[in-house]
């Protein structure tokens, strides 16, 4: 199998790997996938309270080559957005970006689950309701 | 100057020999004609090469050129010994004992077995690889006619006690097929000192073309005899038919002939490689060798990098150097490596493991380019693995709630 020309641009260059204090109350931390499914993903996001805009996105991934892309592109499609339209990215938007191949569309699924499992990080911290989503249709 | 890419993955296959292609050559065309053709000279030709490849192979492993069916390759050999059995002995029996490290050629047939009414014993292996010698006497009942255990495994290089093995069959009465496809030519392997009764192995494992293979069949002490799996013109004394594949089978025996004069030279060099590149990347944290280091085919190296998955680690690499990895991603089913798992090793660590094969053309200056070229990549994932992090911080990753998906 052969990748395309983006997932193996954002293998060699990641954007937005690192870390963000997951204690402060502004940071939504997303983690998910297992160890032995082999793929695990962390996704963080900083609001600005004021205005509900992510300012900042970070992420770290164990995983393939297309793990790893579908993250680093969550974590630059998130920067400047609100919360709101955060919420709005659909795993099928990467898909499309990276052209990843059927066999590796779990990957998209992850990062979009990683996205919402930050957000509602986020808003447990500032005390609002989790969002409740739909168990994603494929894995 | 260092070529690239660099082919580390001999287990897979191995490049041809050009002296085996040389050998090969003038039974494309100047020498084209039907071994079975009996009555001239181009029949005559082509049936003194077989016979000639015949010696060759049958010297490699201590057999008689007349114990020596030739075969497309080791699948068919491997299903041609347990289903010619099955058959030949159904009067004995109906019971086989396995293992669940064995190949899938091998898996799957007794699988096919069973479907039929046979009974198939998988027996387990330790961390090694190795499986139970009283386990394994244990499981012979009268039914069993068959032990099926391969002499070396094609993912982790560990060479199961088969001297042993063909002494427990011996004092039960029953047959002993190995499937030879990794050892070889690369280890020395003698059916008599073994005490074998079928053993299939395969051209392009010993830098031999693809397409041909052969199945060893005892004739004496006793003479085995398995059931045909292809009707025909009754080839190979009737038990494979089929117009025998003449340039391949020369290039078998070729492949067997050098195998035999550059073994203990190839050895020493690849094995000294071998540990160079191991113990190299043994340095990283985290790393740990899959299967025995004792009893181990002297090419092979299967390692496990600790926090990175297999399949995002040869993205970093895989354009100049060409491994393979037990993680579920490199196969379609999603599942990692059945071999590793069953050598106790959590599905993340299967993940995380790399195939190196060495072979007859690596160099240290290959081995050397791979030290660094992995090493370098699994530091660099490792900085982005969330699970690295993790361990680094202390935290025990079997105490996470994981989603799994």
């Amino acid at each position: 199998m052969s990748y395309s020309e983006k997932v193996i641009d954002h293998y060699q260059n990641p954007k937005n790997v690192g870390t963000l204090d997951k204690a402060s109350k502004n940071v939504g931390t997303g983690l998910v996938g297992a160890p032995e499914c082999g793929d695990v993903m962390r996704l963080q996001i900083q609001v600005d309270e004021a205005t509900g805009v992510i300012t900042d996105a970070k992420f770290k991934t164990f995983g393939c080559g297309s793990a790893i892309a579908s993250s680093s592109l969550a974590t630059e499609w998130l920067k400047g957005k609100s919360v709101d339209e955060a919420l709005k990215i659909d795993n099928m938007d990467i898909v499309e970006e990276l052209n990843l191949p059927p066999v590796k569309i779990h990957c998209s699924v992850l990062a979009e689950d990683a996205i919402k499992a930050a957000i509602n990080d986020y808003r447990e911290k500032n005390g609002l309701e989790k969002i409740k989503f739909e168990e994603s249709v494929v894995h | 100057m260092l070529k690239l890419p660099i082919y580390l993955d001999n287990n897979a296959t191995t490049p041809m020999d050009p002296r085996v292609l040389d050998a090969m050559l003038p039974y494309f065309n100047e020498h084209f004609g039907n071994a079975a053709s009996r009555n001239h000279p181009f029949g005559w030709a082509a049936e003194e090469a077989v016979d000639y490849a015949r010696e060759q192979v049958a010297k490699l492993i201590g057999a008689d050129p007349k114990e020596i069916i030739f075969t497309s390759g080791a699948t068919e050999a491997d299903n041609l010994a347990i289903k010619g059995v099955y058959e030949m002995y159904a009067s004995k029996g109906n019971h086989i004992i396995t293992a669940t490290t064995e190949h899938k050629a091998v898996l799957d047939t007794c699988k096919h077995i069973e479907k039929l009414g046979g009974e198939v014993t998988y027996l387990p292996v330790d961390k090694d690889g190795l499986i139970d010698l009283k386990e394994l006497e244990a499981a012979i009942k009268p039914t069993t006619i068959l032990i099926a255990i391969m002499y070396a495994n094609n993912e982790i290089g560990t060479i199961q006690p088969i001297k042993e093995i063909s002494a427990i069959a011996r004092k039960h009465g029953v047959l002993v097929f190995t499937d030879g496809t990794q050892a070889v030519g690369k280890i020395p392997v003698d059916v008599n000192k073994d005490g074998i009764d079928l053993m299939a192995f395969s051209a392009h494992k010993m830098y031999g073309p693809k397409g041909v293979g052969a199945l060893y069949v005892r004739r004496k002490n006793p003479r085995v005899k398995v059931t045909a799996q292809m009707d025909g013109g009754g080839h190979e004394r009737g038990m494979r038919s089929g117009t025998l594949n003449v340039p391949g089978i020369v290039g078998l025996g070729k492949a067997c002939e050098l195998c035999m004069l550059d073994m203990e030279a190839d050895t020493k060099r690849i094995s000294k490689l071998r540990d160079k590149l191991e113990s190299s990347l043994l340095l990283l944290e985290e790393a740990y060798v899959n299967g025995s280091r004792e009893h181990r085919l002297p090419h092979v190296c299967n390692i496990s990098f600790k926090y990175v998955e297999g399949e995002g680690l040869m993205m970093g690499f895989n354009k100049n150097i060409a491994v393979s990895s037990g993680s579920a991603c490199t196969s379609a089913s999603l599942e990692p490596s059945y071999v590793l798992k069953a050598l106790g090793l959590g599905d993340d660590l299967a993940h995380s493991s790399l195939r190196f094969g060495l072979g007859r053309f690596t160099t240290e200056e290959q081995i050397d380019y791979t030290i660094k070229a992995v090493s370098e990549t699994v530091i660099k994932l490792r900085e982005m693995s969330p699970l690295w992090e993790m361990y680094k911080e202390g935290i025990d990753l079997n105490t996470i709630e994981w989603t799994a998906h």
